[in-house]
């Protein structure tokens, strides 16, 4: 009887995914035991014309984290998907687009120009730009297509289950596995790896009231360990976000970020979470409440820090190729 | 039992309204789009939806046809939701199964052109939500059979008398010292010259002798909880420093006050003392006394005069103000009236001439209990000629632009009591039109031009006292245009009434909040329907009678007065109020503690067990304003009939003809 | 840049409470007063149901421009509700620029039960407005250039 085939694959992302996976440490060992990897770029040599040659559904469980951010990630997101039994994503930004997908806010021109053009140690006179295609007396050289727009996993393939988290807990990947390796999984299209309840849940601080007067950025109390963050003005992601990840940020006096997505059955989760901070400004006075929001200086960032992609609108509407004037980098500037 | 996708089986009605919808909207074109939207099992238009035909026509396409969700195109659902849902009840669909899409009021009679267009999305919309609508539970509360009464003019005393007549508990309460209102400044009363006293005072003894009237004069309301059926109101009491139970009305102390004031009730032109009863007649025959004008309250002890000569021992400054709560299941709101203060239409003379007067201040004057003993006499003069000026701040679009309705029949009478009192007087009126449309107005119109009245059809451009010829010398002119004769005019009086307009009180907003009332936009409190629920409001279980919804005259508030007391008596015999279904509720799979609702709520509906780590709603108390769904960040907070899944499904549709068909929303 | 054809209109989708902006739009049909048809009514029984997220909804199924409308601050039929709405749109104000929405596609507004007049004016006024700045076709936003 053969082993069961299992892929993992990282595309946009920063690689804590597969630290995730290393993270079961000893236990990674008993992974290969039950598994056949049939692909790990980050940390195994096969390469995509190994997984082109295999048959159909044949690999078991695919676990692809990252988000899809160019052609090269879109085909293997494509391939995988043809290939795969159960298609996971894994990880916040195949979820819900994560850090990558802030890139959202811009193009690919305001990009490549930042990088190619006018970041202080760059030195391109000529105006050097990724090709798609280069011909060598070798023969063709080619690069992905680098789009404009992240997308999440589901938004290019359907896709079986979701492990939300940046990156997803050590306990919940264990869960997971064993979850798989027992046939123990739920109905296609769920969430695993997490709880249906938010991050409050999983917090131990103590909630009174929650009466707004002013928001701080972590650096400018110093919060209360045993209080809740948002209580203190401190703009706590925790109660717009999926819980199971044990609420480690909370334990070290930061706020929860919104990496686990959001809770059951919230459509858009930065518009719930803008929702909820503004209904707690304790005020009736119009002047006061644009004071106190004016507060926060990047309400995008705050809202859609790892779902952008996942939202309502997507990305930002961008005129012509030119950033849009923020409020965040002059405020930035004033301090 | 659990409906899956297919079971849903809407039917979706079009009426035509007569040409009011059809008019302008292609009813055929809707009706068979309609038909062609997912889930929907028939589609069909009629003249008149909401007719017997029209309903029977739904009841049985849902008995025959197994429908399970029932759309409406019509009129707007603040017309006719309660008759479909009573339709869909008869049914035996649950009455939460309808949804109403209004393609009448904000559709058909205000465009003329892309009105199908925009019923078809509308249609759309209202389909895409009646999918995802659910059975509601309708639950009862008692109802507490009691009545609060605000205001003791003529419209509250008849509501409390009626109320009462019925056994049931009344709660009168009164601002001023006395009940009575405008009307008892009323010298005669139109078209039956009846003196207003002599028809008033006996009401008002019978208020102040009934069992089940509490009688709380000079005192306001100052807080209002609960709902219909169940209503907590508390009413301060100010402090009168005379011992009710203790006084006999017997007068001594007002003779003996030392200190006098300006008479409110006699519109300034008299004066009353520190201690005082309004008027002589006054319900109760209990004087307050006015802490401003009085100096033993003002210079602490000087003074004593009615404490020495109270006999009784009724007089306590120790009073203090009291705080009450009553319990009713209906209120009913008549606080009246107030005249426009005519100064701000400085040409016409108010408070530059001395005998420029208001039609009150005149009524004053008339009165045998007024300042000057019901001598018409300004400074001891008794005026020869005196003009009457209509429409002060009415019918203008500078001021008011709402005729105030009782002006042309008082002018009419006025005219009548100075050719009684004073021999040979001449009467001008000053008028745009006659307004004498009542029972018996037209005939004392009739008298009053037979009574040698002139009547000069223009609006005065101004009342001077600049004399161009000798027989204007001291005197008031009237300068006017007379339209019918196409002249100008100057008319010389010794006396000016003028007839300002009936405005809300200066008040009325706040009323309206207290109350949790509209105002029209006159200012004057709304009405749920003007025409076929005139007293009724959009607040349940509160209703609004006299001239507090809208200027009129004696027997028109004294009907309200009735109408009002009618719809308490209704909700009071039923017994039991039907609470509002569409509220909130936490799910409590999904509630992780945050606790962001808790605070949110005006009604203190939701509370969190800290041993469950879970919020809970009232769902007696909530009213179903959907503040803590929107704000709860977990979505565990789920708005009965206005759900996430059925407004998002419905702004989905509404837009589905403005985007591409390949696009996923 | 969405080049609209020149019989294009616009389409507003507009959130009404209940007690005040609707019966005020009920109002002016009653009042028989004629306005721009561009924009299509969602009731809602108080504004402070309104989750900013129907308005990004709105904005992603197609609409060209959202109003909010309910009862003058202090009027709420619910007492507070307006508040909260006031809290949340100064909030989304903030995100929707952020988002590149031009601010004047999103108008919060106070209509009374008879402000009939007031509120056929807003949606003209609203109507001509978003018609002068185009399409907004949010779907064109993630089309790869």
């Amino acid at each position: 009887m053969s082993k069961p085939k299992l892929a993992l694959y990282w595309a946009a992302s920063c690689g804590g995914c597969e630290i995730a996976v290393v993270r079961l440490y000893a236990k990674i060992l008993d992974v290969a035991e039950i598994f056949d990897i049939v692909l790990w770029p980050c940390i195994m040599d096969f390469k995509y014309k190994d997984v082109e040659a295999l048959p159909d559904k044949s690999i078991d469980l695919c676990l692809f984290n990252g988000a899809i951010r160019n052609s090269e990630q879109e085909y293997m997101a494509h391939l995988l998907r043809a290939k795969s039994k159960a298609l996971v994503a894994f990880g916040t930004c195949a979820y819900t687009g994560g850090i990558p997908g802030l890139a959202n806010v811009a193009n690919r021109e305001i990009i490549f120009r930042r990088v190619y053009d006018e970041t202080p140690s760059t030195s391109n006179a000529e105006g050097v730009r990724p090709q798609l295609s280069y011909q060598v007396p070798e023969g063709e050289l080619t690069l992905p297509k680098f789009y404009d727009t992240v997308r999440t996993l589901a938004q290019v393939v359907p896709v079986e289950y979701f492990i939300p988290g940046c990156p997803p807990v050590k306990e919940q990947v264990e869960a997971v596995i064993q979850a798989v390796v027992e046939g123990k999984l739920p109905a296609p299209g769920s969430v695993v790896g997490a709880s249906d309840k938010t991050v409050c849940d999983n917090c131990t601080r103590i909630r009174e009231e929650k009466r707004i007067r002013s928001f701080y950025r972590p650096w400018e109390i110093i919060p209360d360990s045993s209080r809740c963050l948002l209580e203190q003005g401190i703009i706590c992601a925790g109660p717009a976000t999926r819980g199971g990840c044990g609420a480690p940020c909370l334990s070290v006096n930061m706020p929860c970020r919104g990496c686990y997505g959001p809770p059951p059955n919230v459509t858009d989760q930065g518009g719930k979470l803008l929702s909820a901070l503004a209904s707690i400004i304790d005020s009736q006075d119009p002047a006061e409440i644009e004071r106190v929001v004016d507060a926060i200086p990047d309400v995008l960032g705050t809202c859609y820090l790892f779902g952008l992609p996942a939202s309502l609108l997507g990305r930002v509407r961008l005129e012509g190729n030119a950033l849009p004037a923020r409020e965040a980098v002059e405020t930035a500037k004033a301090l | 039992m659990a409906e899956s996708k297919n079971d849903v089986r809407i039917g979706v009605y079009v009426c035509h309204c007569g040409s009011n919808i059809a008019g302008t909207v292609d009813v055929d074109d809707l009706t068979s789009f309609a038909q062609q939207q997912g889930s929907v099992a028939v589609a069909r238009n009629y003249k008149f939806m909401c007719s017997e035909p029209g309903q029977a026509l739904i009841k049985k396409d849902i008995e025959e046809l197994g429908l399970n969700r029932v759309v409406v195109a019509s009129c707007s659902p603040r017309m006719h939701e309660p008759t479909f849902r009573r339709v869909c009840e008869d049914a035996n669909l649950n009455p939460y199964q309808l949804d109403m899409c209004n393609i009448r009021e904000q559709c058909s009679w205000v465009h003329k052109s892309g009105a199908t267009g925009k019923a078809k999305a509308l249609v759309s919309a209202a389909i895409s939500r009646a999918y995802y609508l659910q059975p509601l539970e309708r639950r009862e509360v008692l109802v507490t059979p009691a009545v609060l009464v605000v205001g003791g003019g003529i419209a509250g005393i008849q509501a409390a008398l009626k109320v009462a007549e019925a056994g049931h508990k009344v709660y009168l309460v009164e601002r001023e010292p006395s009940i009575g209102g405008h009307m008892i400044q009323l010298d005669k009363t139109f078209p039956t010259l009846d003196c207003s006293a002599c028809i008033l005072t006996p009401k008002m003894a019978a208020v102040k002798a009934h069992p089940d009237i509490e009688l709380m004069t000079y005192s306001e309301v100052v807080d209002v909880q609960g709902y219909v059926g169940n209503f907590r109101v508390t009413i301060r009491r100010k402090p009168r420093y005379v011992d009710e139970s203790l006084c006999t009305g017997c007068g001594i102390c007002q003779e003996k006050c030392p200190w006098k004031a300006d008479s409110e009730f006699d519109c300034g032109l008299g004066q009353r003392k520190a201690i005082y009863t309004p008027f002589p007649q006054a319900v109760p025959n209990v004087p307050v006394i006015d802490p401003e004008h009085c100096v033993y309250i003002q210079k602490e002890g000087k003074c004593g005069a009615c404490l020495k000569f109270c006999e009784r021992g009724a007089i306590d400054f120790t009073q203090k103000e009291k705080m009450v709560d009553v319990e009713v299941g209906a209120i009913i709101v008549a606080t009246g009236y107030d005249l426009m203060d005519p100064s701000a239409i400085s040409r016409l003379g108010y408070k530059r001439f001395p005998n420029v007067i208001t039609s009150m201040e005149f009524e004053r004057l008339c009165n045998a209990t007024g300042p000057t003993g019901g001598h018409i006499t300004i400074d001891g003069k008794e005026p020869k000629s005196v003009a009457i000026i209509h429409c002060v701040g009415s019918r203008d679009e500078k001021y008011h632009t709402y005729c105030s309705r009782v002006c042309c029949m008082y002018a009419l009478k006025f005219a009548h009591l100075i050719g009684e009192k004073i021999e040979g007087a001449q009467v001008y009126q000053f008028y745009i039109d006659m307004r004498c449309y009542g029972k018996g107005f037209e005939e004392f119109y009739q008298r009053a031009s037979s009574e040698a009245v002139n009547f000069v059809r223009g609006r005065p451009a101004q009342v001077t006292d600049f004399a161009m010829t000798p027989e204007e010398k001291g005197k008031l002119v009237v300068v006017c245009e007379n339209t019918l004769v196409g002249r100008p005019v100057r008319v010389p009086v010794d006396m000016v009434i003028l007839c300002p307009a009936m405005e809300p009180r200066a008040d009325a907003k706040e009323v309206a909040r207290r109350f949790n009332l509209s105002q029209s936009a006159d200012g004057f409190l709304l009405e749920k329907h003007a025409k076929l629920d005139p007293v009724a409001t959009a607040n349940d279980g509160v209703f609004i009678v006299g001239c507090v919804q809208g200027p009129k005259d004696i027997p028109d508030t004294v009907a309200q007065g009735l109408a009002g007391a009618a719809e308490a008596l209704a909700l009071i015999e039923k017994g039991r109020v039907e609470l509002e279904a569409a509220t909130a509720f936490v799910n409590e799979a999904a509630c992780s503690g945050c606790k962001i609702c808790v605070s949110l709520c005006p009604y203190s509906a939701i509370t969190f067990s800290e041993t469950e780590k879970l919020s809970h709603i009232n769902e007696a108390l909530c009213k179903g304003c959907g503040v803590c769904v929107a704000a709860c960040p977990a979505g565990a907070i789920v708005g009965r009939h206005f759900t996430d899944q059925q407004i998002l499904a419905e702004v989905a549709a509404l837009l589905v003809d403005t985007r591409p068909a390949t696009v996923a929303v | 840049m969405v080049v609209p054809s020149n019989n294009w209109e616009p389409t507003i989708v507009g959130f009404l409470c209940n007690w005040c902006a609707y019966q005020g739009a009920d109002l002016a049909g009653t009042s028989r007063m004629t306005y721009a048809p561009n924009v299509r009514i969602v009731r809602v029984m108080c504004t402070g149901r309104i989750d900013p997220t129907f308005v990004l909804k709105a904005f992603q199924s197609g609409a060209d421009g959202v109003i909010v409308a309910g009862c003058h601050p202090g009027d709420c039929h619910y007492s507070e509700g307006n508040y909260k709405t006031i809290r949340r749109v100064t909030l989304l104000r903030k995100l929707l620029s952020q988002m590149g929405i031009d601010p004047e596609r999103f108008r919060l507004e106070w209509v009374s039960a008879g402000e009939g007049a007031k509120w056929a004016q807003i949606a003209d006024e609203m109507s001509a407005a978003i018609k002068a700045k185009g399409p907004l076709a949010w779907w064109e936003t993630l089309k790869e250039a």
